[in-house]
């Protein structure tokens, strides 16, 4: 109880120090259901700043932009949080929606790059002092900026699901059909796809500014040779390109190019009521799909101000701590593909992930795309067996099969010199550009959700947070084993303690009641911090979805990782990063 | 750097290759092509070769597994097929891909709509699996499918499954998913007997 006023106090004392701080160009936001501050745009790098600088919000996570077509203004949301833990602030700048324009916060926080061009691309805010912003996931020919509220996506039928076409009208057509796709594609005003030379390349190519400084240093004159890698390329996980700028095998500048996977998933979540949303979840990060739907259920259940059971908060837990070792046991089979240590580790690993996948079968009825989560509580309970085959893998088999790969790997010399000193990101550029998950505390940087800003019920689990200090690619090997260890740790206590009882709050429910507000639901998923932004107008689909992805946001330090290492490890890197293209492209 | 660490790890695989072969002496050859062969693979004990011979050998699916889903029809004694759907619409409103479509009845006299599907298609190559309509069916009318084996020559022509292809017979739905089943029809007694015993007191 003196906990809670303590927060209580030291909340509203920060907020008062934050108003003190800057009373002309600040102001709380006082819409009901909101958070947080609105800042004047003009002043936002500065209070930018002092929040980093003064009140220690050094690391920002998330940000984003809302289109509020009825009050015409877009707004960009901004959540900063402390690199030594502790609930986050929100501020938001506007702008009106004709030439949105919004000072650009790369300058403070290098994390802010790939999102804001996302927020260009998507919702056509300009930042102003941006150093690279093109777009990041559309291609040039598209036309317009796709998460604007007045743009319609082809096929368009109504605003949100579900489609009267489909019942009561019942009409039995595919609307592509009636609707071909060739009479649908928009280009931009004097695009014309025949004569269109992809200048893309030739930007990015001048944005690795490589003209200025050939051969600088050395006595030796060398040329500068470009190299891409990928788009196709197994080395790069999926379609996913990366351009280097070499000097002889010395990486100078290194870009990362995707999107070729983007199908707008929030756009799709912004037609979809709020439970529909639930199984597009599964489909970012498709190697965690419980962790998606966890964190989209934290932030929906926050509007809704409803609470799982206890029965359903371990099955929660269960759930995404097996995710997460069935994650990190792929990652590290594929990070040794990526080594050349080709094929055996993967199937090694793959055979216990195999054993947890049967385990999400059976409980959800699908390996990967679980669709698992219901707001307020899960889809099932645990079906007959399940437990006993839960106790057997988490108490025996798998910390023995952990010890066996460790065993298997970890002292391997070729492993050690091919990772150790490489791609290293030190923990002032980790949080600088907003590294999450493993690959942040592979660099000395001790925060993890779980224990940071507990959610759900860790607070009852004792475990360790990982942490590693050399923050090159070994350390983001070795991580993984730490973490699927301290997984471990927290089923068998969960596995033990789960109590029986219920597993939904109230009935379930196919049309939701979600009042009028926003919510930021973040999981330490498997990959790093997946917050999923939600806004609701209190109609039946959310206003605002926005998915903060971790393999997308860890992209930013691809660069200052890869920089000043030969091209042969760039692969690794990229491999230790473990991005998944679904999430990263959305 | 003397190369232990390298040689240790080969000793994990040499092992793991020896396991393979004395896991198949035990079995005296029955562990490939028999089910109790393929659960062993399955469970938590599996040492040697895991893998399924697919599609010689197949994994048996849990309960709970869905694929694509598929519409129940009970038969009364006089041997008439009749659909537990309604034509509610909850199923085509919970889709997520709105992947259902549903033509509802209307009785020629009054034109007013009656609770039976004229027409219920599903197009299967949009249909993402997520099992809601069944979750959600207030009837138990539709459930998910256990088989997965789809695959077609023609998909525009094929992939959109009528009603008629839809349909299976109750008896279907208790072999596939007998605990679900069980736990329904017992929910529906009860309900019934509620019912009954409602109509009593009054």
């Amino acid at each position: 109880m003196s906990e809670q006023t303590l927060v209580q106090e030291d909340v509203t004392a920060k907020s008062d120090a934050i108003l003190a701080r800057f009373p002309q160009f600040i102001a709380l936001d006082e819409r009901k259901g909101y958070e947080g501050y609105i800042v004047q745009a003009d002043h936002l790098v500065e209070v930018a700043t002092a929040l980093r600088d003064e009140f220690g919000y050094d690391y920002l996570t998330s940000l984003t932009g809302v289109d509020y077509l009825p009050d015409d203004f877009m707004e960009v949301v901004y959540h900063l949080y402390r690199s030594t833990g502790g609930s986050g602030l929100v501020i938001k700048a506007r702008s009106p929606r004709q030439e949105s324009s919004i000072p650009s916060l790369v300058p403070v926080y290098p994390g802010a790059e790939f999102q804001e061009r996302e927020a260009w691309d998507l919702l056509g805010i300009r930042f102003e002092g941006h150093p690279d912003l093109r777009r990041i996931l559309m291609w040039e020919g598209f036309n317009g900026h796709p998460l604007r509220k007045d743009w319609q996506e082809p096929f368009f039928e109504e605003e949100g699901k579900p489609f009267k076409s489909r019942w009561p009208d019942g009409n039995v057509y595919r609307i592509e059909d009636k609707n071909p796709f060739t009479n649908n594609v928009d280009y931009p005003a004097g695009f014309d796809p025949e004569t269109w030379v992809p200048e893309k390349d030739a930007a990015l190519y001048a944005g690795l500014g490589l003209i200025e400084k050939p051969g600088e240093g050395s006595g030796l004159r060398t040329d500068q040779v470009i190299v891409n890698l990928g788009p196709q390329h197994p080395s790069t996980h999926g379609v996913f390109r990366m351009v280097a700028a070499l000097d002889g095998e010395t990486i100078l500048a290194l870009k990362p190019v995707m999107g070729y996977l983007h199908r707008n998933h929030e756009k799709i979540a912004e037609r979809n009521t709020f439970l529909q949303n639930m199984p597009f979840t599964d489909r970012l990060d498709y190697f965690s799909s419980m962790s998606n739907n966890f964190g989209y259920a934290l932030a929906v259940e926050k509007l809704m101000g409803v609470k799982p059971p206890d029965r359903a908060e371990y099955l929660r837990v269960i759930m995404a701590e097996f995710t997460r070792i069935s994650n990190h046991l792929a990652a590290i089979g594929f990070f040794l593909n990526d080594l050349g240590a080709y094929f055996t580790p993967v199937l090694y690993a793959f055979e216990e992930r195999e054993l947890i996948l049967d385990i999400f079968e059976a409980v959800s009825g699908s390996r990967m795309m679980c669709n698992y989560f219901r707001f307020g509580g899960v889809a099932r309970d645990l079906p007959e067996g399940v437990y006993e085959k839960i106790r057997k893998l988490v108490d025996d088999r798998l910390p023995r099969k952990i010890d066996e790969l460790d065993l298997y790997l970890v002292k391997n010399e070729i492993i050690r010199s091919r990772g150790e000193g490489v791609g290293v990101l030190t923990p002032q550029q980790a949080i600088a550009y907003s590294a999450v998950g493993p690959v942040l505390r592979a660099s000395g940087v001790p925060y993890d959700i779980r224990r940071a800003d507990p959610y759900s019920i860790y607070d009852r689990f004792e475990f360790d947070v990982a942490v590693r200090y050399h923050g090159d690619i070994y350390d983001r090997f070795l991580i993984r084993l730490d973490e699927i260890r301290q997984s471990l740790r927290i089923l068998q206590q969960a596995a033990r303690a789960i109590p029986e009882g219920s597993i939904q709050e109230g009935k379930p429910q196919y049309q939701v009641r979600v009042p009028a507000g926003e919510a930021y639901g973040r999981v330490e998923g498997p990959k790093g911090e997946l917050g999923f932004y939600v806004v609701s107008n209190g109609k039946a689909n959310p206003w605002r979805y926005h998915v903060r992805a971790p393999s997308f946001i860890n992209l930013t330090a691809l660069e200052p990782m890869a920089v000043g290492n030969k091209i042969a490890d760039a692969v690794a890197i990229l491999g230790s990063i473990d991005i998944v293209l679904g999430e990263t492209d959305r | 750097m003397d190369g232990m660490g390298i040689i240790k790890g080969m000793g994990v695989t040499l092992k793991r290759f020896v396991e393979t072969y004395l896991d198949d002496i035990r079995w005296l050859g029955k562990r490939y092509y028999t089910s109790e062969g393929i659960a062993h693979r399955m469970s938590t004990e599996t040492r040697g070769i895991f893998t399924i011979q697919y599609p010689e050998e197949k994994l048996p699916v849990p309960e709970e597994f869905r694929f694509v889903p598929f519409l129940i029809y009970e038969t009364d004694e006089n041997g008439q097929n009749k659909d537990r759907c309604t034509s509610c619409g909850i199923c085509a409103k919970v889709c997520p891909p709105q992947c259902i479509w549903i033509v509802r009845t209307n009785d020629p006299s009054t034109g007013r709509p009656i609770p039976e599907p004229a027409e219920f298609y599903i197009d299967v190559d949009i249909c993402m699996n997520c099992g809601f309509c069944a979750e959600y069916c207030p009837f138990d009318a539709i459930k998910m499918d256990h088989d997965y084996e789809l695959s077609v020559y023609n998909r525009h022509k094929s992939n959109i499954f009528d009603k008629e292809k839809l349909s299976k017979p109750v008896s279907y739905y208790a072999s596939i998913r007998p605990a679900n089943y069980a736990r329904e029809e017992a929910a529906r007694l009860e309900a019934e007997a509620a019912k009954a015993a409602r109509k009593a007191a009054k």
